[in-house]
């Protein structure tokens, strides 16, 4: 959290608020705090905004926090004002070099790379290239950095707009010579993203990497780090002319996988390598700043052409995971709220129970194209093998092979805004765009046991 | 040799690091220790963090320079990804932050209105994290024993450190089982300025914190770390000192360390030593042909002999600063942790170690070295020695300085060792995953408070009729709940058992019988028979000294002869001697009673208890007389 932020949005409410205001205190500055007999000094801190309203935090000279609860006779005095934070990074000398390639780091809202204020406990993003050299000093080996923000959300927060508007500025930047993009993302959305990206980017000759962390990079143990040092080294020295997301490929902190973008989704909830590759192998690997690949089949970088943007959405379209007896008034609800779309996450093989075929009946009928595919995320769906599929099929079903969920319903979202054919869409989502599809499945690409898995 | 301690200005404060008997504080795992295999094996590296002067904090820094990674061992029954850093932490454990307030009210401190828990930075491995998770649960704690009073300005609950279970070249190795055990700290002020006391107050802490019953206990569930400072020194921060009898040689040692790193720099400054430059020069050459046996295997293949040259430390490398530990000795330890080199050589040394008068000539003039310097040199891979140079130039200017601020870890012998510069204070910041907890006085007033040493002390005396000494004694040892256990199970005189505990095994374990083999059902077996009446209380100590040589009670007793004499026997007996001294009797009448119970005494010889022999002469003794 940025400190000037802090100070503005200090957490403290009611009482709290009005004592301190009445004592002219603010975040930062060292108090006492006195209460029946009780005396603490320390250095006020931000109340987060977990804590309730009646306590004050005290940073001790010990480094200690505490939580100084506000009584009726709790008086506050002010010991000295607070020095503002120092800001500065220290200056880097860096001359860009001309051997070396040249990535921008977008950024979107996440941190990649931040300092610790001990004294306040506030953590500082790394914005400038400066900043982000002097808490990654490698990155400096690898290439010469550029930094630009396209925009500042949280990853949960992004929408077809923010993807078009990040499109934009990757275009932007590949045009203008950069070697390669990385984009700092949030690991929530960072998949829907990278699917996105790969399906507006038209004339991609440069790689794109989207790259996050899942340890904040304020701490130690966080793979923000390497994560990032094997993102620009993809991004400066691969010739992979894809969307792609690198990130950690086992929980030990030796290599960085390298997932397609329309293929990678995030697998759990907490782990370093949370990204897999679903249905299809990753790309390949970085390792020690060194790339290896583990497939022939990639889109290659090209010297020079022109990226241009296709980044329209049909926002409306809705993703429905099919449950055993789920009802058409579900499917009723989705049309009446307008939606043009619909991907089901059906059972098995690709499945629904029958009380959901007179919702998708009308769905056909109104022109809504339903896509289907399975809430088994591995395996391809076939509507042929029963006869619920071969049914399903009959009412105009248009099956998404091995496609993710929410690859497809990314895909629709962006195939529904090419054209209103349903035939033309269901010819779209058919084919295989940007890697989404695999005619054939690997018989590799099954999980993997948790630990030990170097490829 | 006695030190004037006042006149030194020595200041000694402690920290008690106490592991608590319930699960992790922040996960489900339980809190147990394992011996066997790990199945898994994960490799990590720490980043150090940078400070808001962009600048890297120092320990972490000195971390970082080594470059190693970390190994964690790890079973999956028993740890989970919270220990693994792969998962948040989960909210703390509230039986935990109980006991940690019990304690902290049992030590007159004052629980926080809310407990906010920290980050506290440690970049050596030992936390998955690179930090360690702390509390500041109460302030101000003090106690009075000895009529002494201290201060203890923290109470903290945090979470212990991984287990270090050795280091190879590449990683360190660390098991996860003691990571996240709950500790309770207790954080002594520097009031202590002799190196006796500060051993009976952490004595006096441990009684307090296993009052409670809530406490592990057994090998290293208990650690103390001793600050220790005397004027014109520096501050030490020393770890993991596992016994208490250790205590007061560990602080005595630090002492003549710092005294001997003062006159150091006082002959460094006399000499006008200027600081050293961290300029490396190969002298492999000098070594082309060695002799010497270490430094061609040091050396190996393709490695190389690198030297420094420390100006005007001739003499000083040998000074000793700790019994068996020499400046030299601290330099050696820099060289190991920042060069991971086997060892250094210096010319303090030379002639030595196979290398010739030749080669010394040849390797001072090498490196530009007049009489009054020293050459430091290391074999082996060229990058490493150069690292481990570079740090001992480092460690020879501090010398200049006088004392540097070290943590430095404990021997067993009470020698200390260096282990990082003592980090900067600011290195701590909010743990955002764990939201604050208010302690209300409900809270607290559902605690309830064991019973206090001086308490238990009114107890024994009252209830067990013990001496007060024994009684004071009982409650300071671990042996209260064992006597209490013995007395309940075998009826036994209550002194009689506070004695053998407290003075029969300490005067046997002094003679070197290893009393550590008497297990609790021996003890209660032996007693038995003393409450039966079938074996004399003066007996025990024999019995003992058998039974430590694994040998069985009843056996031991066999052995020694010591079957007590039955009512009848021993009446017979009394007969007998009064018979074979009628001579006496009849001289004396019954002032003949001291001679013949010496008499008797000496017969029996702990087969029978000397109230009833005394009992059966008397009456025996009136008989005759008739
Ligand atoms: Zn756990």
């Amino acid at each position: 959290m940025h400190y000037r932020k802090l100070i503005a949005m200090a957490g403290y409410k009611g009482r709290a608020q009005q004592l301190l205001k009445a004592a002219s205190v603010n975040v930062g500055d060292r108090i006492k705090v006195e209460d029946a007999g009780r005396t603490y000094e320390g250095v006020l801190m931000p109340r987060t905004e977990l804590g309730d309203s009646n306590h004050l935090v005290l940073k001790l000279k010990s480094g200690y926090n505490l939580g100084a609860r506000i009584g009726t006779g709790t008086k506050i005095s002010l010991l000295e004002k607070g020095k503002p934070p120092k800001l500065e990074v220290p200056k880097l000398e860096i001359k860009p070099d001309p051997s070396k390639p040249n990535v921008t780091i977008i950024g979107t809202g996440g941190t990649i790379a931040s300092r610790v204020d001990y004294r306040t406990g506030a953590v500082f993003p790394a914005f400038t290239p400066e900043e982000i050299y002097s808490a990654v000093p490698e990155l400096a080996e690898i290439a010469n950095i550029k930094v630009v923000e396209a925009c500042n959300v949280f990853s949960e927060h992004m929408t077809p707009e923010l993807w078009a508007k990040i499109g934009g500025v990757i275009a932007k930047e590949i045009n203008e010579g950069a070697s390669g993009v990385v984009v700092a993302h949030g690991t929530d959305t960072m998949a829907y993203t990278a699917t996105a990206l790969s399906f507006t980017l038209k004339g991609l000759h440069r790689p794109v990497v989207l790259v996050g962390s899942q340890r904040s990079s304020d701490r130690p143990s966080s793979d923000a780090a390497l994560n990032l040092i094997s993102a620009v080294t993809v991004a400066g020295k691969s010739d992979i002319a894809e969307v792609c997301v690198v990130m950690h490929g086992s929980t030990e902190d030796d290599f960085c996988l390298i997932h397609r973008g329309t293929r990678v989704r995030k697998c759990h909830t907490s782990r370093r390598d949370t990204f897999m590759s679903i249905n299809d192998i990753p790309i390949g690997m970085v390792k020690g700043r060194e790339l290896k690949y583990f497939r022939e089949g990639y889109k290659r970088t090209k010297p020079k052409s022109k990226v241009t943007v296709d980044g329209k959405f049909e926002s409306k379209v809705a993703l429905l995971k099919v449950t055993p007896g789920m009802s058409s008034s579900v499917i009723n609800g989705i049309l009446k709220a307008g939606d043009k779309g619909i991907v089901l996450e059906g059972t098995g093989l690709g499945h629904v129970p029958e009380s959901l075929f007179a919702g998708i009946k009308r769905a056909v009928a109104k022109r809504v194209p339903v896509v289907m595919t399975s809430q088994c995320l591995w395996g391809r769906v076939d509507m042929k093998v029963y006869s619920t599929g071969r049914d399903l099929l009959k009412l105009g079903v248009i099956p998404g092979e091995d496609m993710l969920p929410e690859v497809a319903w990314l895909k629709l979202m962006w195939a529904l805004a090419q054209t209103k054919d349903p035939k033309e869409v269901s010819k779209l989502m058919k084919s295989n765009l940007a890697g989404e599809i695999t005619p054939r499945t690997r018989p590799d690409v099954f999980l993997k046991p948790a630990f030990a898995p170097t490829p | 040799m006695g030190l004037d301690y006042e006149k030194l200005g020595l200041r000694v404060g402690f920290e008690i690091h106490q592991e608590l008997n319930t699960h992790k504080l922040f996960c489900n795992c339980p809190s147990k220790l394992r011996d066997e295999e790990a199945p898994l094996k994960v490799k990590r590296r720490l980043r150090p963090t940078q400070s808001e002067m962009g600048e890297v904090d120092r320990a972490a820094l000195a971390e970082a320079l080594k470059d190693k990674g970390f190994a964690y061992q790890l079973y999956p029954e028993s740890i989970c990804l919270v220990e693994l850093d792969e998962e948040p932490p989960h909210p703390i454990n509230e039986e935990a932050l109980d006991i940690a307030l019990e304690v902290a009210l049992l030590l007159n401190a004052k629980p926080v209105d809310e407990v906010h828990t920290m980050r506290k930075i440690v970049i050596d491995g030992s936390n998955t994290c690179g930090f360690q998770r702390t509390a500041l649960v109460a302030l101000d704690g003090r106690i009075d024993t000895d009529g002494k009073s201290f201060g203890m300005p923290t109470i903290c609950l945090e979470e212990d450190a991984a287990r270090k279970m050795g280091e190879g070249t590449e990683y360190v190795n660390y098991r996860l089982d003691r990571l996240g055990i709950p500790l309770v700290e207790i954080a002594t002020g520097p009031d202590f300025s002799d190196p006796e006391t500060p051993a009976k107050a952490a004595l006096y802490i441990g009684q307090i914190l296993r009052a409670t019953g809530k406490v592990k206990r057994g090998i290293g569930t208990i650690r103390q770390d001793i600050n220790v400072s005397i004027a014109g020194g520096a501050r030490q921060e020393i770890k993991g000192v596992q016994e208490l009898s250790l205590i007061s040689e560990v602080i005595t040692r630090e002492v003549r360390r710092q005294i001997a790193l003062l006159e150091i720099r006082d002959e460094l400054r006399r000499r006008r030593a200027e600081r050293a430059e961290k300029k490396i020069i190969n002298v492999t050459d000098v070594f082309s042909g060695t002799k010497s046996g270490v430094i061609r295997r040091m050396r190996g293949d393709g490695g190389e002999v690198l030297a420094v040259r420390l100006p005007k430390f001739a003499g000083l490398l040998g000074k000793e600063l700790q019994p068996g530990r020499r400046l030299g000795t601290e330099f050696a330890a820099h060289a190991r942790i920042y060069g991971k080199v086997g060892g250094i050589f210096h010319t303090d040394e030379l002639p030595g170690y196979g290398i010739s008068e030749e080669e010394t000539a040849r390797l001072k003039r090498t490196a530009g070295a007049a009489d009054e310097d020293s050459v430091v040199f290391v074999a082996g891979d060229k990058e490493r020695a150069r690292a481990a140079l570079k740090a001992v130039v480092g460690r020879a200017n501090q010398a200049l300085q006088g004392v540097p601020e070290e943590t430095r870890r404990a021997l067993t012998d009470g020698n200390t060792e260096f282990m990082r510069p003592l980090p900067g204070a600011e290195r701590m910041y909010p743990e955002t995953d764990i939201p604050p907890i208010p302690i209300t006085p409900a809270r607290l007033r559902k605690i309830k408070l064991p019973e206090l040493p001086e308490k238990q002390r009114a107890r024994l005396m009252e209830r067990y009729k013990l001496s007060r000494e024994l009684a004071e004694r009982l409650v300071l040892s671990d042996k209260l709940e064992i006597f209490e256990k013995l007395i309940a199970r075998t009826k036994a005189d209550p002194t009689l058992i506070a004695t053998t505990l407290e003075e029969t095994l300490v005067s046997l374990r002094r003679e070197g019988v290893k009393v550590e083999n008497i297990q609790k059902n021996a003890l209660a077996e032996l007693f038995t028979r003393v409450a039966k009446g079938k074996l004399a209380k003066e007996a025990v100590p024999e019995v003992l000294r058998l039974v430590a040589q694994r040998i069985g009670v009843q056996e031991a007793v066999d052995k020694l002869g010591l079957t007590t004499f039955t009512r009848p026997d021993l009446k017979k007996l009394v007969t007998e001697v009064v018979a074979s001294n009628r001579a006496l009797v009849n001289e004396r009448g019954m002032e003949a009673m001291g001679p013949l119970m010496g008499i008797l005494m000496e017969k029996v010889r702990g087969r029978a208890d000397g109230k009833l022999v005394h009992e059966l002469l008397q009456r025996e003794l009136r008989k005759v007389k008739k």
